[in-house]
């Protein structure tokens, strides 16, 4: 556990800038998510933590320590990487206490025992410590591959999508248990992942990067409620934020240089068309069980809204549109404050 | 097109059945999504709707004509495999018109044939691009004109949008509904993804394990599932089970759940004393202090819009949908409200669900 720091950090591969300028502070304790798509940087900046990759510009300091020109052995970091790599002619046991068996660390076995013993009761695979590695299911390696890297303390957990190539139910499963062992260890994650919805759910504060650049880092609420462009409003929220020419809303009172308005999908409310106001027609209706997703046409363009599961709703039908909350965002898709009122 | 019909439709390999006694009708112009899991036998039943596999049993009928044992070639169904593998050589003309060119028929034909699914598609002005130019819409949409420009009587796709990632995935889900809309093809889905078959299909038919559990739209589905597998596989999170032990009393309106007393809609079979599950959907659970159920908040995900709490009740983990405006902490100890007019019952041994008032008799498969 530490504080880790990246100071304006850059990298580039030929001509690919892949990370540009970054600085980020990750406070003891925390779990920051970096998302963004692939070939954001998201990998590049992790391994420039753990000193895979040498940063062109830029340092990397652990707990104060300038550590950009060390070897990954000394930093005192542990990777979980996307594919669980284990050791196939070894147990799980014998798997989990690898690292603690280092030479250069020299710890005795019955300590080694304690460690493995807890780590796997914490993963709930303690049942499984006499297993092959191999003969387990792909969500049980994963754990495996996790519990390796928490089997030490290092001073921060650096994992690259480590639940991506598991099924949507486990996934599930294990976004909720990977949070309940980081608080319970108290232990400090650097995380990277394309997912929305892993980042918004186990992150203390998400890092939205692009092209290498880090466009906004806060609290998942922050980010979802207050992001600062157009492009960080559109990665987070499930169906995406609708974005509507300002010419085509004259009715909201923009501020002046407005030219994209965001509406979230829960702040578009629609109401029985009564002669007047925003006049939107239903194109469609998606029943997904628990609440529709509601597809509009307005003045050529597609808005999606969610309504109650048995609301009656007819493709071709006139409803009223309601924005709540809109966002603005100027030319360049910079966000620009609401006006007081 | 055409209305397909499956009747009593059976197939096996050696002792093991892949799909067992089937039947359904796919109406004319409709969206029929077969939803289940890998193994289940979605794949094997499109399949024979195909010809690319006998049926050991039963009959297939395209339009009311019997093609059970017809060729594959002869049956002028379109399969769709993978919406996104075009010849990557050829422009999207000469990718649309290579299965008319591959029958043989003449240029000027194909031509024509070729700008009128284009037009269909709205694609024209793209027929002389490069395939690796086009964005992911427009290559579903030429991949599905290579499909439709033979005419064919249905389409039939096998997880076409599998290798998509969640995001872009449903946004081709829209735009493949669309697509039908426009040209009312009577197609038929096989997905392993919830979200794409409630999404996209007129009616689903989940599968499991060679059985077709139960057939409905999405809304019946969700909201009166015939058994816990359906239950389990709609929905997310999926809905919880709650597992109890109770006799059961026609006209009664409500069980004991360990130690709290859960209302439920009147039930209306008698079960005698046995295992049962009580099936709660996420959004029909609230907090309230006089709630019977309690539970300690084990974490809370936030998910813009709202939040999925997990909890821990004295009859197992539950997750409840909240809006995210509800301040939760972790480790408290709440009370737990049902909305007793959505809750489902199932024997839990069987697995299928238990008739009551707002669940009514279900015809399984």
């Amino acid at each position: 556990m530490a504080n880790v720091a990246l100071r304006h950090v850059s990298k580039r591969f030929g001509r690919v800038e892949a990370v540009r300028d970054l600085t980020l502070a990750i406070n003891n304790g925390e779990f920051v998510v970096l998302l963004g798509p692939s070939g954001a940087g998201k990998t590049t900046t992790l391994r420039t933590v753990s000193g895979l990759e040498r940063p062109d510009a830029g340092a990397i300091l652990i707990d104060g320590r300038d550590v950009t020109q060390e070897a990954p052995g000394t930093r005192d970091i542990a990777f979980v990487f996307q594919q669980y790599s284990l050791y196939p002619h070894l147990s799980v046991y014998d798997n989990l206490a690898f690292p603690l068996r280092s030479p250069a660390r020299r710890i005795p076995e019955p300590i080694i025992r304690k460690r493995v013993e807890e780590t796997a009761e914490l993963l709930h695979i303690t049942s499984k410590l006499g297993n092959r590695a191999t003969r387990l299911s792909g969500g049980e390696m994963q754990r495996v591959a996790i519990g390796r890297a928490l089997v030490r303390d290092p001073a921060i957990h650096l994992m690259d999508e480590p639940l991506s190539s598991l099924d949507a139910k486990l996934r599930a499963e294990l976004r909720l248990e990977l949070k309940r062992i980081q608080v319970e260890l108290g232990a400090t994650i650097l995380y990277v992942t394309h997912d929305q919805v892993e980042a918004m759910t186990m992150a203390s504060r998400i890092g939205v990067i692009k092209d290498g650049e880090l466009l906004q880092l806060g609290t998942p609420r922050e980010i979802y409620e207050n992001p600062n462009s157009r492009y960080v409003a559109g990665r987070l929220g499930s169906p995406q934020i609708n974005f509507l020419p300002a010419s085509l809303v004259p009715e909201i009172a923009a501020p002046a240089g407005t030219e994209t308005v965001g509406i979230r999908t829960e702040h578009l409310r629609i109401a029985a068309a009564n002669g007047g106001g925003i006049v939107g027609r239903v194109h469609r209706v998606e029943h997904l069980g628990d609440q529709n997703h509601v597809y509009l046409e307005y003045r050529g363009e597609t808005l999606v809204t969610l309504a109650d599961a048995h609301q009656p709703l007819q493709a071709g039908q006139d409803v009223e549109l309601k924005l709540v909350q809109p966002l603005y965002f100027d030319a360049a898709g910079r966000r620009i404050a609401a006006a007081l009122h | 097109m055409a209305q397909i019909r499956v009747e009593n439709l059976h197939k096996s390999f050696d002792q093991f059945a892949a799909v067992h006694d089937s039947n359904f009708t796919v109406e004319n112009g409709s969206f029929f999504a077969l939803l289940g899991p890998s193994g289940c036998g979605k794949t094997t039943t499109l399949r024979m709707i195909a010809g690319l596999e006998l049926p050991t049993d039963g009959r297939i009928l395209l339009d009311g004509e019997d093609v059970t044992f017809r060729r594959a070639a002869a049956r002028d169904i379109a399969f769709v495999f993978q919406l996104f593998a075009l010849y990557p050589h050829m422009n999207v003309e000469q990718n649309i018109g290579f299965p008319l060119k591959c029958q043989g028929m003449p240029r000027r034909e194909i031509r024509e044939r070729v700008r009128e699914t284009a037009r269909l598609l709205r694609i024209e002005e793209l027929l002389s691009s490069k395939t690796s130019k086009l964005s992911g819409g427009d290559r579903q949409r030429v991949a599905l004109g290579r499909a439709m420009v033979r005419r064919p009587k249905a389409f039939l796709m096998d997880e076409p949008l599998g290798a998509l990632d969640a995001e872009f995935r449903q946004l081709m889900c829209g735009e493949l509904r669309d697509l039908h809309d426009r040209i009312a093809a009577t197609t038929i889905y096989v997905t392993h993804d919830q979200i794409e078959a409630m999404s996209m299909a007129d009616r689903i038919a989940v599968m499991n394990a060679g059985r077709i559990e139960q057939i409905g739209t999405p809304q019946e589905i969700y909201d009166r599932p015939a058994s816990m597998f359906v239950a389990d596989f709609i929905g997310s999170p999926p809905m919880n089970f709650l597992r109890f032990e109770a006799a059961l009393e026609p006209g009664s309106r409500a069980v004991q759940v360990g130690s709290a007393s859960v209302a439920v809609p009147e039930i209306r079979e008698a079960r005698p004393a046995g295992p049962l599950v009580l099936g709660v959907r996420p959004e029909h659970i609230r907090f309230s202090d006089v709630g019977a159920v309690r539970g300690r908040v084990f974490g809370a995900e936030y998910l813009g819009t709202t939040q999925i709490v997990t909890l821990e009740t004295e009859p197992g983990r539950v997750k409840a949908r909240f809006p995210s405006s509800l301040r939760v902490e972790v480790g408290e100890i709440v009370g737990l409200a049902f909305r007793s007019d959505r809750l489902a019952l199932f024997d839990a041994q069987t697995g299928s669900a238990i008739e009551t008032e707002s669940q009514g008799s279900l015809g399984h498969g």
